[in-house]
Order: C-alpha cells, then sequence, then structure tokens
C-alpha cells in the first residue's frame, strides 16, 4: 500500500473527499486554515463546492442546510469559531442532521492564542449549545486515523443522522505523518428523509427542531436519548497500549497521548510496568473499560493540555475505585517527553517523590 | 531505533523543506516518521524550525526537545538549541553564517560547513540547505543518500523538479565533505 | 520654528509586529496624529479589531477594549452610551468588518452611533495567511481562491462606503488610499474630520483606508503600493461618500 505524507489538517480534508463529501462551509481561522485552502483547490477537481461563508455563523447554518438537504457535508474551525457554531449546532442536533465539525483547537479562553489545547473537551462531549443533545467525538492519535476517522464519522452520521465531532489540536493538525488512503467513494447513499423536493412522495420531508406543540418536545427528546444510548452502548473505541501488566496506566488522547507514549517507552525500558488508554471516542466515553481496569486495581495519571477536563471523566469511570492522579498544562505548550516521564516516576511505587 | 532531529534557520533558508526530505526519505525506506513545523507567530520573528522523527516504531512526540541531531543554519538557531542536543549526537551548521561556536560541547560531533560558499560554487545560492543535509547524512547515517534523491521528486513541485541534479549534487557536495 | 515632524503622542514607543512595508503602520500613525491635533487623548477609547491590528492597543497610548471578530461597532456602541462624553473608534480589517462584521458595522451605522471606524481595506484576511475577503477583487488570487476569485460562484466584492452611503444614519463616510505621500495627507485629513464629527455629536462616521499586504500579495513593498494605485482604486473609486453640508469634498 502506497503511503504519502501529509499534514494532519490535510489528511483530514482528503480523508473527507475520499469518503464522499463534495461540500465544505468554512471560515478562516488558524490553526486549521489548511483545510479550507486545502478544500478550495480540491474541491473542485471531484466536481464538489468550497464556500468561504461570512462567518462560523453562516457557514454552520450552510451545513445545516446542505446536511438537511441530503449531503455529505463538511466544516472546520477552531476554539472561537466553534463558540459561534454551537447554535447551528445545537440545532442540528435538534433536527438529526448527519454532518461533520472538526475542531482544531487552540487555548482560549477569549481571542486566547494559536498554540495547540486540549481545553475544548468540555465543549465537544458536554453540549456547548443549549439543550439536551450529544455529539460523537472522536479524537484522532496520528494522520492515519485523520484519514480514517474521518470516513467513519461520515458513516455514523448518517447511519445515526447525528453531527459529528472531530477533535484534534493545532499539533496534530501541523504535523506531517505518512497515511494511506482509502479508495475515492464518489456515491454515497440517499437519505430518504432529505429536503429534495417531493418528488411524488405523498408526506413531505421538514427537518426540524422545533417541538412546541403538545407533548412533542418530549416525545422528540426521548427520541433523541434512546438514540445516544444506542451509540453509548456501540460506538465507544479506545486504543489500550500495555494496560493489563501495568502498574500505573496513563489516560491520554491527541497530542498528550503522543507525548505520554514516548515517556512510557523510556520507562519500559528501564523495566517498568506503565500502560496507556487512549480514548479514539471522547463521546461516548469508554467508561466501561476504564472501570474494570480500575476494578483490577489500576491507578491512573491523567495528562492533558488543559486545567483538568479528560480527567473529570476519568474519575467518573472509575469511580472512587483507584487513584486518579493529573497532569495538566495551561500555557499553550506541549508537555514535554521528560516532564510526562518524571511525572510517571515519581508516581510509580519505587519511582520517590522526584 | 528512534531518531529525532531538528532543523533550524532564517525562513527562506529552506529549512522546512530538508526537514520534509528526511522524513519522506524515512518513509520510503519503510521507517515510521513525523515531520512538524513551527508555526503561526512564531514564524512571524523570521525564524523557522522544524522537528523530525525517524523511527523503526510508531512515533511517540512529534515535537523534539533533546534532538539526537541538529542543522543549524543560522546563528540564532544553533544558540537556541545546541544545548539540547543529546550527548553523542550531531550538529552539523552553517558556518558561512556562525564564525563562534557558542557553547563547548565536546560529547557532540560539532561539524561547520561553509554552506553559502560552497552553494555559489555550485552555482545556486539556495542549495546551502541541501549541502548541510548531505553533511548531516555523512555523519548521522540516519537516511540513505538515494532515499533522499527520491524524496526529492514526491517533496519538490512538478515546477521546480527541473532542479533536482542541482539539489542532489549539492546533497553529494556535502555528503562528500563528511566522508573525505 | 515651526517643528514639521514629531511622534505622535497618541502612539506608544512599542515597535509594531507587522512585515515590512504593511500600511496598517503608517495608518496607525494618522489616527493617533488626529486625536493629537484634536487633542483628544485623554478621553478617547479605541476597540481593537481581530485581524492584523488586534495587538493596536500596544501601538496606541489609549485607553482600548479588545473585541470579538467582527463585533468592534457593538463593543463601541456599549462604551458611548456609557461615556458619550468619549470619543470612542474602533479599527477594522476587510474580514472583521465587512464580512464576520457585517451586521454589526451596518446596525452601527443605521443607528448613527456616534462613533469613528477606521476601516482597513487590504482585500485579504491578512493575520490568517492570505484568505479571500469579501473585498478581494475579481479574479484576485488568494488561498481559498486559488484559482482566481470566480464572481459566477462566489460573488462580488462589497463597497463598503457605497453600500452605508444608502442608509440616513451616517455623518460622515470617506475612501482613501495611503499608496503615495499626497494620498497620505488626505488620509490624515479625512481622518481627523471623522473623529470632528464624533466631537461635534454628529452622527456615525467611517473612513474606509485602502492599505496594502505586501506579504500576502506575494509583492515587494513598492509592488503593493502600485497594485493599490492600479488595482483598488478603480474597483474602489476614492472621495467623500457622506458629509454634512458644512464639510465640502475639498476637505479630503
Ligand atoms: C470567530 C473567529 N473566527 C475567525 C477568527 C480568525 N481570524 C483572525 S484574524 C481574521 C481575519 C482578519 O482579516 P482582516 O479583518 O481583513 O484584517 P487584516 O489581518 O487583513 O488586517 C480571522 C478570520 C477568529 N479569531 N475568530
Ligand atoms: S500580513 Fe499583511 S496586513 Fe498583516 S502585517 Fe503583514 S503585510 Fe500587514
Ligand atoms: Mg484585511
Amino acid at each position: 500500500m502506497e503511503r504519502v505524507m501529509m499534514k494532519g489538517n490535510e489528511a483530514l480534508a482528503e480523508g473527507a473527499i475520499r469518503a464522499g463529501c463534495r461540500f465544505f462551509f468554512g471560515y478562516p481561522i488558524t490553526p486549521q486554515n489548511e483545510i479550507p485552502e486545502y478544500m478550495a483547490r480540491r474541491l473542485p477537481e471531484v466536481g464538489g463546492v468550497f464556500l468561504q461563508a461570512e462567518s462560523e455563523v453562516s457557514a454552520i447554518n450552510m451545513v445545516y442546510g446542505a446536511g438537511g438537504a441530503g449531503a455529505r457535508v463538511l466544516t472546520s474551525s477552531s476554539g472561537p469559531g466553534i463558540s459561534l457554531k454551537l447554535e447551528g449546532i445545537s440545532y442540528i442536533a435538534g433536527a438529526q442532521v448527519p454532518c461533520v465539525i472538526v475542531n482544531v483547537a487552540r487555548g482560549g479562553p477569549g481571542l486566547g492564542g494559536l498554540t495547540p489545547s486540549q481545553a475544548d473537551y468540555f465543549q465537544a462531549t458536554k453540549g456547548g449549545g443549549h439543550g439536551d443533545y450529544r455529539l460523537l467525538v472522536y479524537a484522532p492519535g496520528n494522520a492515519q486515523e485523520m484519514v480514517d476517522l474521518m470516513g467513519l464519522a461520515f458513516d455514523k452520521a448518517e447511519e445515526y443522522r447525528n453531527p459529528v465531532m472531530i477533535l484534534t489540536d493545532a499539533i496534530m493538525g501541523q504535523m506531517m505523518e505518512p497515511v494511506v488512503l482509502p479508495p475515492l467513494r464518489t456515491v454515497t447513499a440517499e437519505q430518504p428523509w432529505a429536503t429534495t423536493g417531493k418528488q411524488g412522495r405523498k408526506k413531505p420531508n421538514l427537518i426540524n427542531s422545533l417541538g412546541i406543540v403538545g407533548e412533542e418536545l418530549e416525545r422528540i427528546n426521548i427520541e433523541l436519548q434512546a438514540k445516544y444510548d444506542r451509540m453509548a452502548a456501540a460506538e465507544a473505541r479506545y486504543e489500550a497500549d500495555g494496560t493489563a501488566e501495568a502498574d500505573l496506566i496513563v489516560v491520554a488522547y491527541g497530542t498528550s497521548s503522543r507525548v505520554a507514549r514516548s515517556a512510557i517507552a523510556r520507562l519500559r525500558q528501564e523495566g517498568k510496568k506503565v500502560g496507556l488508554f487512549r480514548p479514539v471516542t471522547l463521546w461516548p466515553f469508554p467508561q466501561a473499560v476504564l472501570a474494570s481496569l480500575a476494578a483490577d486495581g489500576k491507578r491512573f495519571l491523567v495528562v492533558e493540555m488543559s486545567a483538568g477536563q479528560l480527567v473529570e471523566d476519568v474519575i467518573l469511570a472509575v469511580n472512587d475505585r483507584a487513584k486518579v492522579s493529573f497532569f495538566g498544562k495551561l500555557n499553550g505548550t506541549v508537555p514535554t517527553v521528560r516532564e510526562v516521564y518524571d511525572r510517571i516516576r515519581s508516581l510509580l511505587p519505587e519511582g520517590g517523590e522526584g | 531505533m528512534t531518531y529525532e532531529i531538528i532543523c533550524a534557520g532564517f525562513g527562506g533558508q529552506g529549512v522546512m523543506l530538508i526537514g520534509q526530505l528526511l522524513a519522506y526519505g524515512g518513509m520510503l525506506e519503510g521507517k515510521e516518521v513525523t515531520w512538524f513545523p513551527s508555526y503561526g507567530p512564531e514564524m512571524r520573528g523570521g525564524t523557522a524550525n522544524c522537528s523530525v522523527v525517524v523511527s523503526d516504531q510508531p512515533v511517540g512526540s512529534p515535537v523534539v526537545a533533546e534532538p539526537d541531531g541538529l542543522i543549524a543554519l543560522n546563528g540564532p538557531s544553533l544558540m537556541r538549541f545546541m544545548g539540547s542536543v543529546k550527548p553523542g549526537g550531531v550538529i552539523v551548521y552553517n558556518a558561512s553564517l556562525i564564525n563562534e561556536v557558542p557553547e563547548d560541547r565536546p560529547e557532540v560531533r560539532l561539524f561547520g560547513i561553509a554552506a553559502n560558499e560552497l552553494a555559489e560554487k555550485l552555482g545556486n545560492d539556495k542549495v546551502g540547505n541541501m549541502i548541510a543535509l548531505g553533511a548531516f547524512l555523512g555523519l548521522s547515517k540516519v537516511v540513505g543518500l538515494a532515499s533522499i534523491e527520491a524524496a526529492l521528486k514526491e517533496v519538490l513541485p512538478e515546477r521546480r523538479h527541473h532542479l533536482i541534479p542541482l539539489n542532489i549534487s549539492a546533497l553529494h557536495k556535502g555528503w562528500a565533505l563528511v566522508e573525505g | 520654528m515651526k517643528k514639521i515632524f514629531a511622534y505622535p503622542r497618541a502612539l506608544t514607543q512599542k515597535r509594531t509586529h507587522y512585515c515590512p512595508g504593511c500600511t496598517h503602520g503608517i495608518i496607525h500613525r494618522l489616527v493617533a496624529e488626529a486625536i493629537d491635533d484634536l487633542d483628544i487623548q485623554e478621553r478617547t477609547i479605541g476597540i481593537a479589531p481581530v485581524g492584523c491590528a488586534v495587538l493596536a492597543y500596544d501601538y496606541f497610548d489609549l485607553d482600548f477594549q479588545e473585541a470579538a471578530h467582527g463585533r468592534a461597532p457593538a463593543v463601541a456602541t456599549g462604551i458611548k452610551r456609557v461615556h458619550p462624553e468619549a470619543i470612542v473608534f474602533s479599527y477594522q480589517g476587510d474580514g472583521d468588518l465587512a464580512s464576520i462584521g457585517m451586521a454589526e458595522i451596518i446596525h452601527a451605522a443605521a443607528r448613527g452611533e456616534k462613533i469613528t471606524v477606521i476601516f482597513v481595506n487590504n482585500t485579504v484576511y491578512g493575520m490568517t495567511g492570505g484568505q479571500m475577503a469579501p473585498t478581494t477583487l475579481p479574479g484576485q488570487k488568494t488561498t481559498t481562491s486559488p484559482y482566481g476569485r470566480d464572481t459566477a460562484t462566489v460573488g462580488y466584492p462589497i463597497r463598503v462606503c457605497e453600500l452605508l452611503a444608502t442608509l440616513d444614519g451616517p455623518a460622515y463616510l470617506a475612501r482613501v488610499s495611503v499608496h503615495d505621500p499626497a494620498h497620505i495627507v488626505r488620509a490624515g485629513k479625512a481622518i481627523r474630520q471623522a473623529f470632528a464629527m464624533q466631537m461635534a455629536g454628529k452622527g456615525f462616521s467611517l473612513v474606509e483606508v485602502l492599505s496594502s499586504c505586501p506579504t500576502n500579495w506575494g509583492m515587494t513593498p513598492v509592488q503593493a503600493l502600485s497594485w493599490i494605485k492600479e488595482k483598488m482604486i478603480p474597483y474602489y473609486p476614492l472621495g467623500v461618500f457622506r458629509a454634512p453640508e458644512e464639510v465640502t469634498g475639498d476637505d479630503v
């Protein structure tokens, strides 16, 4: 299989095209500009549409329209832009419109900075917009997963009629790695619920999130929650590396997991038993596996580029059965391998409090 | 084995390119590789650098803090990164722009080449980066010369393919400096 | 002896981060000179945009608030309503003002909000690396219009002064350029006029300044200045689009 080098952002873009996505609506923001710029060049080559919207508010509503009309549609942004998109995302979730939204996260709050961050975890996994809704959230761990999870995201979005988010960060987006690209999919399934014009159908198709009449809103929410339960039962994904024999398990995703992997490799060379647990879906969170690891007496260290967001899900999952430590970075820099190495050592029984 | 490299210099000296060639060359040899550039506001200062990792195993951190190898094409880069090079590592620096090495690193192999003058002799002052890369490959042997040559076709845009022969002779020039 | 060149008091000594040949710096200077001339430094409040001028607050020795992308006119409105006696101005790029912030600028202008807007039109999103802006010229190549702006699919550039001139709210609207010394002098006058209008309580004032972005246009600073003259001015004619009767076009 031929490997090509791609930037994470470009891998996401090409991954979407390979998955049959032919519509992109977005607005420039660093550090995700390679995605719209790639799409501006590439989509016309495959007969697709790239449109730069006048704002993220507008971009996400173009997505709502295109997704509701049955197309595979992508948008991407970074923190401040995703915040603006939340209104639209809530409508999209409520109206059960499939689409894929990428957040190449940068440091916040407010205008923040351009450096990588994982501080949008809550926003991605706990709603963010108004109402009881959930996004399926993927966190790629390398460029290959940028491609593969993008393909999966489109399939799952359609399967569940639900918006899917890919949450990554500036490092993952800028980094180049080898990827193997899947074949180009051109034809994607027709969506019987989509607005296409009635075309002889008896009943018009309606894309809507309003539930103002009678018990309507409760019915919508019961239906949504049933769907989220199905997703939670079927869609959790993770990578567990050496967790069974480990004394201590590092929990991390995205860039943090990469740094942790290097630190763990060093420790293993010294004979230390350290594992890596990497959630690939941030929602649904793979909590059952963590719970059983906790029941086996493991200890956990959560490494994050935030003040502590993922760590809350880990604490919930282990539910007092295990000790959970935390190492976070707030200054927009990536933790160094040495920092993580030192922190893990200090937690290991014979490591002392270095 | 995992080998970590930082390539650094002024914007326009082609440090991103030699970093990409290292990564691409490594990939063509079946290795796991990453390339990570400095970006955004960091670039505004006019300096650029990238991290490259070449490994037999899946790469962990793409951001290199303690490199095995450093290619520094200007003074500020050497100043900034030379202290972090691992003992036993390799540093190739551009002696055309660096008169004095700022630090004593006896446990590191330091090699200065007059990249600018050598490039001019080859008839194109833009290929100093390739000469430095050639020298670095000669010292570190991290990726084979043939793989870098093959990578040129993939990394350079089509409209610059006519420059490939020149780039290859620059690579060989650099390699010969350390072999000779 | 008359001093003809002095460092404006309303600027700090800080070196700007703008690229070589970028005219944002000249425009900063013109704004500062107007503030000095009118002696309003102690009561002026600026609003910085999201764009290359995001750090404007470092360069002006004035109270400042930094706004979210495009929202400066709304922030300015809030400030002006709290301090009607203050002189409030926003400094915004074309992406900030004419794209994401189009609603805010139209409504501030329609309300006749007594603020001054310095609108820097450089036809691209400078800060994010040269993407297409609402002011990008037909056929112009940018990173998100790699084949050139195709008006059949993405439409036409927006002429902000002309658009706002359809409203009754604005008191003063002018378009100027800074591509050569003579035009810089005229631009300075227009900016001063805009502030004077606010001081007189007349209403909304905006000066659109045609500005260069050599970095993202892929040009030398000198080429960029002639590009303003040869390409931008024909599409964006200079002049005064709205002014009270006592102010004539000759002032600009
Ligand atoms: C909500 C939001 N979307 C996007 C951005 C990214 N962004 C920063 S500056 C900018 C455009 C700046 O262009 P312009 O207003 O023309 O100013 P210039 O840099 O050209 O002076 C954008 C899109 C942001 N900071 N916030
Ligand atoms: S990118 Fe363009 S607008 Fe921004 S500082 Fe540089 S030249 Fe000026
Ligand atoms: Mg602009």
